[in-house]
């Protein structure tokens, strides 16, 4: 069955865009292929720097023909329906079809061939590609991510012609920019075009890019006794600056291994798009980067490597200048510059940031249990860092090089700590403080962003969460239950920040496969210390998937049940249920069990023994299913029904203390 | 690489060598303290409107901010940029530009030659475009934009631009670590015209400048601005050209503030947003005059 080859051909497509570039075109050519019932036996799209790329094998060379059967008016129906609907079908009066009094037209749609189709496709997917930013150029009205150069788009073996901005499709590949011979050459199928780019230094997969420049670095690496340091991210943009990757080990001078090793791999990173190296003994950086180059240069690669050694070298002076100059200035002598950085137009500067997070880490102390004076100094401090040169220079190393700055200066250890992790955790990749004050400053921090953000009405909504507040209530709560750090949040923020806790802390548990109806039936109890809740909601979850707390469930439902239609008629009576003479002995044994329970809930609760005030709980279950088995509520002894209104009553709170059982499902 | 490096003055023949020939007027600098070549009207102003334009030239660039007391290797109150300008943009700009390199003597198969994302703007004239650095073995060369909009107006037909940091790449050829080492010609080095301005314009620009005779004058030249654009000269065309070398006064002025540290950060955005709206009043007084702008 025939192959569909298309190219898109621009000038060079930024990295970062390329992987979603690849994405999009899959998704918008299956959409279109499927809305015209062309099935491809398979699909794949490849991106590069110069190149968007689309194969599809087993397309039918057509559509096949469609037959529809149209309804139409009603036999005898006034004249101007059946005009309408002869208009829009395109047939005569004689040419419908009769049945039951209604008119049917029978409409042959004969197939049209694939090839006519595909040229319809790529012209609207090329005119509505979803590029972050596009742009138009010389005189074309045309928007691409950069200039759309050539489309080549051939079906089985056919150029498939169209024109789109004065842009004709073709069947011409280019190869390498600098490698290749220059010249286009004639592409047929994918097999053609893959061998012909492979031929001209062109590596299509990005995929593969990554894998020969991995497998070249290290075995680079291992010949001079080193060992790459891997970084994912890194990887992935390297592989879509180069078409032919070409590893090359470069050498640093070794009088900067004494800057901080976060500030050289930086440097190397955001500024070169170097890998670091290190020395496999010490597991310390080595004296030396990996810079990936997109030719195999003609002395081998020793000019590249000398180019890019100098410009490292030039990169790390300056930020050993300011490395140095930093060190100058004390961390507290640059609160005052932090008055004249603006944090928000309606929460001020990052000086009045800095003060309120100071307060929240006076009071958050001993509730943590930190050193209040350190958790005080370092929260003073946290933010100094913004103001010095390198961070300025480096904005990811914030924390990380007033850390440096704090020892530099002869800081307590706990107070570097904190200053260095008060950002943490900043993703769930990325441990939580551990330290106590540590761990305070980075609640603080994000305290008082969440609580500054939603108090000038500043939400997120949807997927837009511009000051990252759903990552601040995570790293709170992470904070929280992984130092079991019993914290009243009521004392700290709104109603509003607190349900937004619940929302937070439900996705965080059903990540972890727990259901979210009953962080909510936990939530409801008005709780605001997390651990608490969690261990709850454990309890309650486990308690749940036994047999007892399943049946209880179903009784407790039906319990409400009653009670919610009873009050519909009238006050329900209020009191303890007694235990009434003469009453069936289902009755005055659920009595008896919902009062040896009661009184052992709250002992249980209090010592946050949820376990066991969950097995308390199971024991009502054999009492209440026999009460419901035996005992009619509504008596027409009003005396009767009373008490056993009561009765349901005084379980319904028994349970409604350990969780809120009418927010579980099921 | 040529067995002799080029020098710096080689460096802009060569380029004025390679861009005549592409076609290109061959412009003197623009000689209105401009903070880089992009604000020269002969490009800001030159970019707008639907008429071609083919333009290279050297402009001296200043910074007072950057200036170092002639200290530091490679941080200048003022440096050199090579800037070329092509309206429409031909389609096979990247492959001028590459000519140029090769011309200036870097071979794309010794060096390794990148383009990387960077999208352009300058919000102090209203205008940004997409394109890329350039990189030569790690060191970023080129500035290469396809101006999208300048003074918040479209640029159609769009307007290729290029500029080359001209210190920078004269270093890299020359293989030196300071700017004050790089030959100007055979017999004199790059130091010997420019160090006493780099000492004595630093020491002005971040000490002695008086920062309120700077303020009084960027109020006058805001006025002027708006005075200037709304006359009419005796074609009865508006005063575009005059007024705009008074927003490049203002801009200098801001500028040299900011180097004397007077400028709080609350109050730049301000000052940012006065001198767009004067590069706005000229850009749309000239499209204006220049008929429609597509």
């Amino acid at each position: 069955m025939p192959q569909l080859l298309l190219e898109l051909f621009s000038e060079e497509i930024p990295a970062r865009m390329q992987a979603n570039a690849a994405r999009d075109l899959e998704r918008l050519a299956r959409e279109k292929l499927a809305a015209e019932g062309l099935l491809p036996e398979a699909l794949k799209t490849f991106a590069g720097p110069r190149r968007l790329t689309l194969v599809a094998e087993g397309l039918p060379a057509a559509q096949k023909d469609r037959h529809e059967e149209l309804k139409g008016p009603k036999v005898g129906a006034p004249p101007q329906a059946l005009e309408g609907f002869l208009r829009k079908t395109g047939l005569t009066q004689d040419q419908l079809i009769e049945r039951d009094g209604v008119y049917f037209a029978h409409l042959h749609k004969p197939g049209r061939p694939t090839a006519e189709i595909v040229a319809e496709m790529v012209e609207a997917i090329v005119r509505s590609f979803p590029w972050p930013k596009s742009m138009v150029s010389g005189v074309s009205k045309l928007r691409w991510v950069r200039p759309l150069r050539r489309i080549l788009c051939v079906f089985d073996g056919q150029v498939v012609p169209f024109v789109i901005d004065g842009i004709p499709s073709g069947d011409l590949a280019e190869g390498h920019r600098f490698m290749s011979d220059g010249q286009p050459f004639l592409v047929k199928d994918f097999e053609s075009y893959a061998h012909g780019l492979a031929h001209r230094y062109v590596v299509l997969d990005a995929d593969e890019r990554k894998q020969r420049i991995v497998e070249t670095a290290k075995t680079l690496c291992f010949a001079r006794n080193l060992e790459l340091v891997e970084d994912a991210g890194l990887l992935d943009e390297v592989a879509g600056l180069v078409e032919w990757p070409v590893p090359v080990l470069g050498d640093m001078d070794p009088v900067f291994l004494d800057l901080p090793p976060e500030v050289i791999r930086t440097s190397m990173r955001v500024h070169q798009r170097y890998f670091a190296v290190r020395d496999p003994a010490t597991g310390r950086l080595a004296p030396h980067f990996l810079t990936v180059a997109n030719i195999e240069a003609r002395d081998g690669g020793v000019t590249i490597a000398k180019g890019n050694a100098k410009v490292l070298s030039a990169r790390l002076s300056d930020a050993r200048f300011f490395y140095e100059e930093d060190r100058k200035v004390r961390l507290e002598d640059r609160l005052e510059k932090l008055k004249g950085v603006t944090f928000h137009a309606k929460l001020g500067s990052m000086h009045d940031r800095v003060e309120r997070i100071t307060a929240l880490a006076s009071q958050l102390a001993p509730v943590v249990g930190a050193d209040e004076a350190k958790a005080v100094q370092a929260a003073r401090l946290a933010k100094a860092d913004l103001v010095s040169g390198v961070v300025g220079e480096f904005p990811e190393l914030q924390g990380i090089m007033g850390g440096y700055y704090a020892d530099a200066e002869g800081l307590d250890g706990e107070v570097v700590e904190a200053i260095r992790s008060h950002y943490r955790p900043q993703g769930p990749a990325d441990a939580a403080p551990t330290g106590k004050v540590a761990a305070t400053v980075a609640l603080a921090d994000k305290l008082d962003t969440l609580t500054s953000f939603f108090g000038i009405g500043e939400k997120p909504t949807g997927s837009r969460d511009p000051f990252a507040l759903r990552r601040a209530a995570l790293g709170i709560i992470r904070i929280v239950l992984e130092g079991r750090i019993r914290l009243p949040l009521k004392r700290f923020v709104s109603d509003e920040v607190l349900e937004f806790f619940a929302d937070r802390l439900a996705v965080l548990l059903r990540d972890q496969g727990k259901r979210h109806d009953l962080v909510a039936a936990v939530f409801a109890l008005g709780d605001d210390d997390l651990v608490r809740i969690v261990a709850r909601v454990d309890a309650l979850s486990d308690f749940l998937k036994t047999e007892d707390g399943t049946n209880l469930l179903a009784g407790y439902k039906r319990a409400v049940n009653i009670l919610k239609a009873e009050e519909k008629k009238g006050a329900l009576p209020v009191g303890e249920p007694a235990q009434m003479e003469g009453a069936p002995a289902e009755e005055l044994a659920l009595v008896a069990a919902v009062d040896t329970v009661a009184g052992k809930l709250d002992s249980l609760i209090g010592a946050e023994d949820f376990a066991g005030a969950m097995a308390e709980l199971a024991k009502l279950r054999g009492p209440v299913d026999a009460f419901f088995d035996k005992v009619l509520v509504n008596s027409d002894n009003p005396a009767e029904r009373d008490n056993r209104l009561r009765l349901l009553a005084k379980v319904r709170d028994a349970m409604g203390r350990v969780a809120d059982f009418s927010q579980v499902t099921g | 690489m040529p067995d002799e490096p080029l020098t710096f003055q080689g460096l802009i023949l060569k380029l004025h060598d390679y861009w005549s020939r592409q076609g290109c007027m061959i412009l003197q600098p623009y000689d209105v303290e401009v903070g880089a070549g992009t604000l020269s009207p002969m490009t800001v102003i030159r970019t707008l409107g639907p008429k071609p334009w083919k333009v290279a030239y050297v402009q001296p660039s200043r910074r007072p901010a950057d200036g170092r007391y002639g200290e530091n290797p490679n941080r200048l109150h003022q440096h050199h940029q090579y800037q070329v300008i092509l309206k429409p943009n031909p389609p096979n700009l990247q492959e001028l530009y590459l000519g140029s390199l090769e011309a200036i003597g870097i071979d794309p198969l010794l060096h390794d030659i990148r383009f990387v994302e960077d999208d352009w703007e300058n919000p102090t004239v209203g205008a940004w475009g997409l394109g890329w650095e350039v990189w030569c073995d790690g060191m970023e060369i080129t500035q290469y934009t396809y101006f999208q909009q300048v003074g918040g107006l479209d640029v159609f037909p769009v307007a290729g631009e290029l500029t080359y940091g001209l210190e920078r790449l004269s270093l890299y050829l020359q293989n030196k670590e300071s700017v004050y080492d790089l030959q100007f010609n055979e017999e004199f080095k790059y130091g010997d015209v420019y160090l006493a301005n780099e000492e004595q314009f630093s020491a002005f620009e971040q000490e002695v400048a008086d920062v309120e005779t700077c303020k009084r004058q960027f109020e006058d030249m805001e006025r002027e601005v708006r005075r200037i654009v709304a006359s009419k000269g005796r074609q009865g065309q508006a005063l575009v050209l005059p007024a705009y070398d008074h927003v490049l006064k203002a801009s200098h002025l801001f500028n040299i503030m900011d180097a004397r540290g007077a400028i709080a950060v609350a109050e730049r955005q301000s000052y940012i947003g006065r001198i767009r709206d004067l590069c706005k009043l000229c850009a749309e007084a000239w499209v204006q005059s220049q008929g429609a702008n597509d």
